[in-house]
């Protein structure tokens, strides 16, 4: 190595690790704040202070009901879009990539009222439901179905294989990495999502944990160590599932990046 | 009997999809022009107005007032949400020991949520007892009030000087910057990991044909690098700029309502329709501003696809 690759190196790594540090530092701060005037006791004191215990269980369950819905949704529409031919499928699959285009508060609104209509604001099915197709995993499997060889669909149909047992038993199996994405974006999404549950749902008992931290943060405002206690225990979890699949999720976050 | 199950069978596997983006999404999107068209309060629909919320929208200061700051926020956060990725990936690009660790501590902030980020840069940016103003305190700085500035930056940097700026001159407040800089600590790591796909994308024949050439970093960056990158940098700044429109989350976590932050210069647009819709359920206004919203998101959209999309250099 030449003096000059070594200087580079080096100041490479001066800089990343000044940015490391930029981002790091507030994880840190949030983690030794949780700890002062009482140690692991502001823990458990967030926890007895607002049900948290409850909110965690509602964002379990929507977090859980709302990826299941997706997959089941998705790898069903996903698989005709993918291998069927039918009239105005072309259209169909358009005007639902259309509605991907059109951010959240822009339906939010009219949302609410179909949500009321149907009595459902503060219940669980306006949590689950309303997120339980999901365009862009249909879009997702989709392009990733079509890959799979059509000979291998007329070899199962001569082995007697139904159009179903052919999605279950052959087209799932050999989507498992693309199925791992989804799943995981669904994970993020619906657990971090706060707007929509912020609107859609009124009583504590219903609140999901990103909408119980934000009260939370507005009834605790100067009782910074409970504060830092409830945000490392309502984001730990996320975090531990970052860390066990780092690199499935940082690649499925850059191949959706560049998915034209 | 064989010929009507064969036409039918793609609808049943459709079908629980579509019901789904019907009701909750298309249904709503058309409802949503409907609705702002219409007088429509708690207690339901009651007439259609024409364009009268419209016409309330135009000349509604506090309206105007979050259009100001979310150019303000969407100028701010996007060209820097650009520029720093671009850089952390260029220094990233290639062999590097310790890369994975690297793209691990920037990513972290792009999963965790963004309540938690909020209340936590909260307390940083707390002006008595915060740990940033507590380094400032320590490199002999003057403490600033972050979240409950509401003076702007320029006004703020040139008041010493004597000059006195008010109006638009004197730029976003500080309570803004404040958000912007949360904004783009937390969405860092997405952009750099965008454009790191990017880069490696670039055959590293480009650079070894440079290196032997004897180009220097800048001029590397510039004739391969840039234009070779075009498509991402096109794409991340589409994305950038939709997803800043709908900033709400960390205003409304950071500068919580009533209000809209100090002296409302944290109101940005989607925190405003959100306060009419659902603390006032001025239900039709809140719909003519969600259709605003659309109608700059897609003219936005289109004026960039014009723009930028010819200079987009694709292999």
């Amino acid at each position: 190595m030449t003096a000059a690759t070594v200087t580079r190196t080096v100041s490479r790594h001066a800089l990343l690790l000044l940015g490391a540090v930029v981002m790091i530092l507030p994880f840190i701060w949030m983690l030794t704040t949780s700890m002062e005037q009482g140690g692991f006791r502001n823990y458990a004191e967030a926890w007895k202070e607002v049900p948290f215990g409850r909110y965690f269980l509602n964002t379990l369950l929507v977090t859980f009901l709302t990826v299941l819905g997706v997959v089941v949704t998705s790898s069903l529409a996903a698989y005709a879009f993918a291998t069927m031919r039918f009239r105005g499928s072309g259209f169909l699959f358009m005007l639902f990539l259309s509605t991907m285009m059109v951010p959240q508060p822009v339906y939010l609104v009219p949302s609410y009222i179909i949500l009321s209509k149907l009595h459902w604001i503060d219940t669980f099915a306006a949590l689950i439901i309303p997120w339980t197709a999901n365009v862009f995993s249909i879009f997702l499997l989709q392009q990733h179905f079509k890959t799979i060889p059509r000979s291998l669909y007329e070899a199962a149909l001569l082995d007697g294989c139904s159009t179903f047992g052919y999605l279950w038993r052959v087209v799932l199996p050999l989507s498992r990495s693309v199925l791992v994405t989804v799943i995981l974006f669904d994970v993020i999404s619906s657990w971090n999502s706060f707007m929509w549950p912020l609107v859609v749902t009124n009583s504590e008992s219903m609140r999901v944990l990103q909408v119980g931290l934000s009260y939370f943060n507005q009834e605790a405002a100067s009782n910074f160590p409970l504060l830092m206690a409830a945000s490392t225990f309502c984001t730990l979890p996320l975090l531990v599932l970052f860390v066990l699949a780092q690199r499935q999720i940082v690649s499925s976050y850059s191949r959706s990046g560049l998915k034209d | 009997m064989k010929r009507w199950p064969r036409f039918l069978t793609p609808l049943y596997y459709i079908l629980p999809a579509f019901a789904v983006v019907i009701v909750f999404r298309i249904l709503p999107i058309l409802s949503s022009f409907a609705v702002s068209f219409s007088d429509y309060d708690i207690g339901g629909f009651r007439r259609f107005s024409g364009l009268y919320n419209f016409e309330r929208m135009l000349s509604d200061p506090r309206f105007w007032e979050s259009v100001a700051n979310t150019v303000y926020y969407v100028l701010g956060v996007v060209p820097l949400g650009i520029v720093l990725p671009l850089f952390l990936a260029v220094l990233l690009r290639g062999r590097l020991a310790g890369k994975a660790f690297y793209r691990t501590i920037y990513f972290l902030p792009v999963v965790t949520s963004s309540v938690a980020v909020s209340v936590v840069w909260t307390w940083l940016f707390n002006p008595d007892s915060g740990p940033v103003n507590g380094i400032i305190r320590m490199l002999g700085g003057q403490p600033l009030m972050w979240l409950r500035e509401p003076r702007g930056i320029f006004e703020m940097a040139f008041a010493p000087l004597g000059l006195n700026l008010d109006g638009m001159l004197a730029g976003p407040s500080l309570a803004l910057c404040s958000i912007m800089i949360v904004t783009i600590w937390k969405n860092i790591g997405y952009n750099t990991v965008l454009f790191l796909a990017g880069l490696e994308n670039i055959p590293g024949e480009y650079y070894e044909a440079a290196r032997l050439d004897g180009a220097g970093a800048w001029s590397t960056f510039r004739h391969i690098t840039w234009p070779l990158l075009s498509p991402t940098t096109y794409y991340v700044l589409i994305m950038s700029t939709i997803t800043a429109f709908q900033a709400f989350a960390l205003v409304y976590v950071m500068t919580p309502p009533p209000g809209g932050g100090p002296l409302g210069t944290t109101n940005l647009i989607v925190f405003y329709l959100y306060q009419k819709a659902f603390d006032r359920f001025d239900i039709g206004y809140a719909s003519a501003i969600s259709v605003f919203l659309f109608l700059v998101l897609l003219g936005l959209t289109i004026l960039q696809r014009r723009i930028a999309g010819r200079r987009v250099v694709y292999e």
